[in-house]
Parts: C-alpha cells; structure tokens; sequence
C-alpha cells in the first residue's frame, strides 16, 4: 500500500466536515463537524511527518490539537450562552444583526 | 515496540489490511454525523471516527499522538459536548427544512470539488520514500524524548503561546457561561420571616389527599370537595399538567365553570 493514502483519507475527511458546517443547522453538530476538518488536518500532519522523515508534523499536530481543545471550550460556551437566552441551539436564529 | 512500530517499511501488508478495514470505518462514521438526525448520534458517530483515527496515528509511528487523541478527544472533548447536548436539550433534532434554496446541493458540490482539487494535487505531487520517523527517534533516543526535545527547543515559544491559548479558554469559558445574579440572594431567616408574616405559615396541603390518585399532578379535595391549587406544584399548574377529579368536573358543570381553589 502506499503511504500517499492516508492523505487521501484525509481530503475526504476534510471535504465530509466541511459538508457539515456547510448544510448542518444544529450550532453542536457544526461544531462537531469544525473538529472532524482539524482531525482530518492533523491526519495529514502525521502523515507528512512520516513521509518526511521528521517529528515535526506530529509537534504541529500537537499544538492543533490543543488550539482545537481551548476552541471547543470556548466555543461549547457560546453555544450555551446563546441557548440561555434564546431557548435555541441552531445557526439560524441568531439573525438579529440582519436588516 | 516503538521501535518497531516507527521503523516498520512504509507498505507492510499487517498496515495496508488495518488501513483498508479503517478508513472505511472513518469515512462511513464521518458521513453518519452529517446524516444523523439527532445530535446525541452525531457525537457517537464523531466519537468512532476520533478513535480510528488515533488508531491511524499510532499506525505512522505519531504513538503519543494517538494516546492523546484518545484521552483529549474521545475523553474530554467528546464528554463535553455530550454534557453541552445535555444541558440544551437532548431531543432537540435538527430541521431538514432548507431554509436557503439549494444550500444542500451547493455545500456538497463545493465539498466534491474541494476534495477533487486535493486529490488531484496530491496525485501529481512526488512523495519522499517515506522514510519513517525512526530515525528521528533513534536519534532523542526514543519516541517520547523526540518529541520532549521538539517541543521544548525548537518550538518552546509555540508551546508557551499555546499555554496562553488555554488559560484564555478556560478564564473566557468562566466569563461566558458566569450568571449574573437579578436580586440578592435571600438567606434562611429572611425566608422564614417572609413565610410566616405570609399569606400561608402552614405548610401546603399535599398533592392527592382524599382525591382519585396520589400523583403529585392531583390536586387535594378540600373539605367541600373543590380542588386546592396550593397542593400541586407551582411548574406542573404552570405547564397546564394538572389532573382534575371527576367529582371536580361535575363540580365546575354545575356551577357554570366555577375555578378550582
């Protein structure tokens, strides 16, 4: 097999997420979906590491992955302080800036 | 064994039969978020697809990375947004109504051609022969010590910015979710005070008493009969659950809708 795959693998997975924050409505599955598209990255970082030859794909991996964690966090918590006062976790609701 | 594991030729046929079972667990698992009605299987879905790919990493030698992604992601970010669905409600599907016209089709064709895009680049380009990360490791002296040394040499800035990152998360997480309080928060005494100078000292008549059912949603029978409204609680009178008695019924039918007490 070849190890260009698992890039492969990783398009996809990427281009599935993306689907998902593209069409998704619920404010927790597009979240979901923006955390697929960074594992799909992170993917391809491992496999770029290993086709190279160097640790240095999987250190970048790394601090994705830790970015990716504080982004959930605060992201999970936006998610509920919206839902407080709207009773509502989906993307189209919150359209009180629109004219 | 991590020797091996990073030093093994890149087309080992143990490592084409794993990634050929695998990826089409993670491809079916990813389009299974997007097709799952309901959030609470989306995250199942997310959570099968993460640990595939953790799997995947330790297959390419990245084994730290592969731990971390089971402990971060299948461990703390997966329980959180299981207890974020918790908290907005776990029954709260999502709506198939289209509210932009063709947004469904157009996500998907601008996915297909983002994905055709990078295969396409990726088949033209020309790969190194994918000499493994042993080397790397044999020269820290092990897997784990590479990536100490990385990490705390070359890219020591990075992970101080990155610390940063997440004491900012975690403050802002504080910040964001923290309710402010309308009113002072009444103490023990000022609550008795307010109950015995009130309309009610005595406690409540409980729900059911001489009534049909013992359920909290019956109201107990006065001793005229009439229904009391202080017995069942203030949120099932609120969400219009309470259950009257027949005897109530004919009550009210005889005089012309008279309102429960």
């Amino acid at each position: 097999m070849n190890p260009e795959n698992y890039l492969y693998l990783a398009t996809i997975l990427f281009a599935i997420g993306s689907v998902g924050v593209l069409v998704r409505r619920n404010a927790i599955v597009v979240f979901m979906c923006v955390e697929l598209m960074l594992n799909a990255s992170n993917l391809a970082f491992v496999s770029f590491a290993r086709l190279n030859g160097n640790i240095d794909g999987q250190i970048v991996a790394f601090f994705v992955m830790v970015v990716a964690a504080a982004e959930v966090v605060i992201g999970l918590a936006i998610i509920v302080t919206i839902f407080r006062t709207r009773r509502s976790a989906s993307v189209d609701d919150p359209n009180l800036l629109k004219l | 064994m991590i020797e091996l594991l990073s030093t093994a030729p890149p087309t080992s046929t143990g490592e084409a039969v794993a990634f050929w079972v695998l990826a089409p667990i993670a491809v079916v698992a990813a389009v299974m978020i997007l097709l799952s009605r309901k959030a609470v299987h989306s995250a199942l879905w997310m959570a099968t697809t993460m640990i595939v790919l953790a799997v995947l990493f330790i297959m390419q030698g990245g084994i730290f990375l592969g731990v971390v992604q089971v402990v971060v992601y299948t461990g703390a970010v997966m329980m959180l947004f299981l207890f974020v669905l918790m908290l907005v409600g776990v029954d709260a599907s999502d709506s198939f109504v289209e509210t932009l016209r063709a947004q469904r089709v157009a996500g998907v064709l601008l996915a297909l051609g983002l994905s055709g895009m990078l295969v396409a680049a990726i088949s033209r380009a020309a790969f190194p022969a994918a000499p493994g990360i042993g080397a790397a490791n044999d020269e820290a002296g092990g897997h784990v010590e590479a990536i100490a040394q990385a990490i705390f040499t070359r890219y020591v800035f990075t992970f101080e910015v990155v610390s940063i990152v997440l004491i900012t998360a975690a403050v802002g997480a504080m910040a964001l979710t923290h309710k402010e309080l309308l009113s002072p928060r009444k103490l023990h005494g000022e609550l008795s005070i307010e109950r015995v100078r009130g309309q009610h000292p005595t406690p409540y008549p409980s729900p059911g008493v001489y009534a049909q059912h013992n359920g909290v949603d019956t109201p107990a029978l006065l001793p005229d009969g009439s229904a009391s409204e202080a017995s069942v609680p203030d949120e099932l009178r609120r969400q219009g659950t309470v259950r009257y008695t027949e005897l109530e019924a004919t009550r009210e039918q005889e005089s012309d809708g008279g309102t429960p007490r």
